[in-house]
């Protein structure tokens, strides 16, 4: 099933008196197509465990609308709208065991839903296997660990046949080996089921890794919407660019003058079409390459060897922050002895902004 | 769930059925309220009534047009009002300031100190937790008699201080303070003594206060000790003044002038309370119980 | 080291003593009481060891008395306390506006003094020559004959008695549940909501279940709270209680440890037992059935 969110926004009222309204959502606007997995990323307190809640229908809407397919649901409470939620702290009952925790959702069935005891037991059945829990069955949730209880929580949100799966950051409470072992199951899970499925995160990694679409928010506010690659290769804004990739991309000030792309005193590329202007450059850690004739000089501050890659910290003058980041392969040989480094720059990989508004200058780079 | 759902009427029986429902928690909540505040009512509004205008009330009017102070006069002068309320102050401020000291030095002793025999002096502490004042009142009723100390304020105050329910909840607040700080008070050389006293005390300040308004209270309340031990009016606590007014009163049944004596005594406590009710309050929920 | 250990028994030392002289010795001395025959206060003496203590208050009508008095004030305070505490802690948990004010109010019988208080419901219900009183009017208005609660039929006075309990121990039930109620994790109400649960399934399954330790505490508390009642009736009745016919097995110790019937420290002890015996096994069943019942 699809989800349409058409100018969503959502306001809290303001803590103290006379404090302003805080706009949590901001005229949010966009689809999420049948049967995806749809990661919405954003740092805390952006906003996207709300646009989850508005979703849901656990908060109401201040304005704007949600569609589930073509019914508007914007005013329909939660336990209408037949969606299933895995919670971040997992939220299963503590006194129930698997089992009944599972069956929990089937026993609110009404009328002509209304499943036998049999059925139901078949399917609580079916959804532990589907998470392979099957064998934890009569254990209480204090009994089981954490990877375990996120299991039951999955099952419980799927054994209703909901109509949209969300999740909101459903990898948190687990340790580092856990989530990646977790994520893959997700995405398993997402398609063995079909179910449109929404999952929040504020880990850029773990939304790129395993989504179909990722949807980045800031303050509020949209983004930018796209496929994992398309978004990380072509940023909308200076945020997005920042947000995405690890390590992180890197920043300079920058200018263009006469067509020339210029970091400080190196001219990196030449650009067409494009008025003199102050501008931001982000180039990718992967976008550099050693090369004693490059265009751009940099002090060299430090080697690290990190097996599969070797990453070259340096300095250049025309630096936001410290010191910058580049990504060259092991078999490449550095001599970290060196005073300075010089680099070629991949021009796909270099990624001009506009001082004023931080949107992405739109260049050829040659 | 289909096209055919009706979501407008979902809705709508939604929204009918969350002010329905809100009304009735409210209209709950007021009665309780009322319930609650409806004594206090009828306290002030008894105490303003003129004796003779309380008398000739067959039925008892709702509010009153002609308020009065003087039976407040009365019962500051037509009763030892005042003595019973001084000898409550200073009933309830040494029995507290005593009950501090021990209560502070045990629950140091058994949070930070090592010695032979902690374990088991702390069990055997726990125990006494359980035990009903009922039980040892009658002991010490004849101990009090015997060191011929009725009617005076040693024996009213000796019995009152034991508090083991105190020291544990001290002792638990003084646990939570990190050994680190007691080690490097060591390094200072700094002694037990002026450790607790520059340290623990300081940090565990608002338990300290909310153990203090709780005895506080319990020792303004108290009637069965004070009025097993004292039967000079010379010597007698609020509680028992006020049932001595109602048996043997101010001559003649005079229940406006009850009424502000009961007003004057449930003042201080009600003015505690307003100030400190955020800190009564969690103290309570922290496991106190009507003394 | 020997320094040190020494030193923590001097910090204890003044506990100890008031612990010792006050509550332990007088925990022996009530047992050897209970047993002497005969004992005589004024000259310190008793004729024998034995149980007719137990047997004299056993057989004694004012004890008797008070027990049935005390009995059916447990019995009805107790869940009328605890039953209505709740529906109160629920709704004050539906209201997040006024919940404080509401709060504030409530606990405001705690800090009252019992006596005092008990004076005010006293004139309330009372029927003098001069007024019906105030609870008549009511009952008047609705068509009822005045009846007087304080000096009239037994079933009057127990029905203030326990109205009277009821108000003073509802504000700390009030205020533990509402805590209880508040420390619920928010999630559990809304994982229930989006699986359309219904209110009643949702209080039922979920909220009574994790706050049943709660309530098991409260009950507990409760029972051994009104099997002590005592001030609360002589603020209504006045000190003697055996004459008012409304005297509690707390109130019998007393009088016969002192008052008008007092001196007799060997029945008081006896019957302070026979009370602590009957607290100790209806807690220990409240806990076996709370070991089936509390969830977790």
């Amino acid at each position: 099933m699809k989800i349409v969110l058409e100018h969503l926004t959502k306001t809290f009222p303001g803590r103290g008196k006379n404090a302003p309204d805080v706009k949590a959502v901001n005229d949010l606007t966009f689809e999420i197509p049948d049967g995806k997995l749809v990661g919405l990323l954003g740092p805390s307190g952006c906003g996207k465990s709300t646009v989850l809640n508005l979703v849901s229908g656990l908060l109401k809407v201040t304005s704007g609308k949600v569609f589930f397919d073509d019914d508007d649901v914007t005013n329909i409470p939660a336990e209408y709208r037949g969606v299933g939620i895995v919670f971040q702290n997992y939220a299963l009952y503590p006194h129930l065991t698997v089992e009944k925790n599972i069956l929990f959702p089937m026993e609110n069935f009404k009328g002509d839903k209304k499943l036998s005891k049999q059925q139901m037991q078949e399917r609580a059945l079916a959804a532990a296997k589907l998470v392979q829990i099957d064998g934890l069955m009569d254990r209480k949730p204090a009994e089981l660990s954490g990877g375990q209880q996120q299991r039951v929580a999955i099952a419980r949100a799927l054994v209703k046949q909901p109509r949209v799966l969300l999740m909101d950051e459903p990898l948190s409470n687990l340790d580092a080996r856990l989530r990646l072992q977790t994520r893959e199951e997700i995405r398993r899970i997402q398609r063995e089921t079909k179910i449109t499925t929404v999952f929040v995160t504020h880990d850029q990694e773990e939304a790129m890794s395993i989504s179909d679409l990722i949807i980045v928010m800031k303050d509020g506010v949209l983004q930018q919407t796209g496929k994992p690659q398309e978004v990380y290769d072509n940023p909308a804004n200076l945020f997005v660019a920042k947000f995405l990739g690890t390590p992180p991309i890197n920043v300079f000030h920058g200018c263009v003058k006469g067509g020339k792309l210029m970091l400080g005193d190196d001219v990196i590329f030449k650009v067409k079409h494009v008025e003199d202007q102050d501008v931001w450059v982000a180039i990718r850690p992967e976008g550099f390459l050693l090369d004693k004739h490059g265009c751009l000089h940099c002090q060299l501050q430090n080697v690290e060897v990190m097996g599969r890659d070797v990453s070259i910290v340096a300095t250049h003058p025309a630096m936001e922050g410290e010191s910058f980041r580049a990504i060259i392969p092991s078999t490449t040989r550095v001599d970290d002895e060196a005073a300075t480094v010089s680099f070629v720059l991949h021009p796909e990989k270099v990624l001009p902004f506009s001082k004023a508004d931080e949107t992405r200058i739109d260049a050829k780079l040659v | 769930m289909g096209k055919s759902m009706d979501f407008e009427k979902i809705e709508r029986g939604a929204r009918r059925s969350e002010r329905v429902r809100n009304t009735i928690i409210y209209v709950l909540l007021g009665i309780w309220a009322l319930v609650v505040l409806f004594p206090f009512y009828w306290m002030v509004l008894s105490s303003v009534k003129s004796y003779s205008a309380y008398n000739a009330e067959y039925i008892p009017q709702l509010f009153t047009l002609s308020p009065t102070l003087q039976n407040y006069a009365d019962a500051f002068t037509a009763v030892p009002l005042a003595k019973y309320f001084l000898n409550t102050l200073i009933f309830t401020v040494i029995t507290t300031a005593v009950m501090m000291i021990v209560t502070v030095l045990a629950a140091f002793a058994f949070a930070r100190l090592d010695f032979p025999g902690k374990n088991i002096a702390f069990v055997i502490f726990l125990s006494l937790m359980m035990i009903p004042n009922e039980l040892v009142i009658i002991t010490n009723f004849v101990t009090i008699t015997n060191l011929d100390l009725r009617n005076t304020f040693l024996g009213l105050i000796l019995p009152s201080i034991t508090s083991v329910f105190y020291i544990y909840l001290l002792k638990e607040n003084f646990a939570q303070v990190p050994d680190e700080l007691y080690y490097a008070a060591k390094v200072d050389a700094t002694s037990d003594f002026k450790y607790l006293w520059k340290v623990m005390i300081p940090i565990c300040r608002p338990t300290l206060v909310t153990i203090t308004i709780l005895k506080v209270i319990e020792c303004w309340n108290s009637y069965v000790w004070p009025r097993l031990i004292t039967d000079d009016p010379n010597y007698y606590l609020v509680s028992n003044g006020i049932q001595e007014i109602r048996e043997n009163g101010f001559g003649r049944e005079n229940i406006p002038a009850m009424m502000s004596a009961v007003v004057v005594i449930s003042v201080p406590l009600i003015l505690l309370f307003l100030i400190f009710h955020k800190k009564i309050m969690a103290g309570v929920a922290r496991g106190g119980t009507k003394g | 080291m020997e320094n040190r250990s020494m030193k923590g028994w001097l910090y204890l030392l003044p506990a100890i003593l008031f612990l010792g002289v006050f509550m332990v010795y007088p925990l022996i001395d009530v047992f050897i009481y209970s047993f002497e025959e005969g004992y005589n206060s004024a000259s310190q003496t008793y004729f024998g060891v034995g149980t007719y203590n137990y047997s004299y208050v056993l057989h004694d009508p004012y004890f008797l008395q008070a027990v049935k008095n005390t009995l059916i004030l447990v019995a009805i305070t107790v869940p009328v306390s605890t039953g209505l505490s709740l529906l109160i802690s629920l709704g004050l948990s539906n209201i997040p506006k006024l919940r404080n004010l509401f709060q504030t109010v409530y606990f405001l019988p705690y800090v009252t003094n019992t006596l005092a208080v008990g004076l005010v419901f006293m004139i309330l219900f009372r029927k003098t020559p001069y007024t019906d009183g105030l609870a008549n009017l009511v009952i008047n208005f609705f068509g009822g004959e005045s009846i007087d609660f304080i000096d009239g039929p037994y079933w009057a006075k127990m029905f203030v008695l326990c109205l009277y309990t009821v108000w003073v121990v509802m504000p700390f039930k009030i205020l533990v549940l509402t805590s209880a109620l508040a420390s619920v994790n928010e999630t559990y109400y809304k994982a229930a909501r989006v699986d359309g649960t219904s209110r009643s399934r949702i209080f039922f399954r979920i909220t009574l279940p994790l706050i049943s330790p709660t309530m098991f505490y409260l009950i507990i508390t409760g029972f051994i709270g009104a099997f002590k009642a005592y001030s609360d009736a002589v603020a209504l009745f006045g000190t003697n209680l055996n004459a008012a016919e409304m005297n509690t097995i707390v109130g019998y110790v007393y009088d016969m440890l002192y008052g008008d019937s007092g001196g007799y420290p060997s029945f008081a002890s006896a019957a302070a037992i026979i009370l602590f015996v009957i607290v100790l096994t209806i807690t220990c069943i409240n806990l076996l059935v709370s070991k089936k019942h509390v969830h977790y």
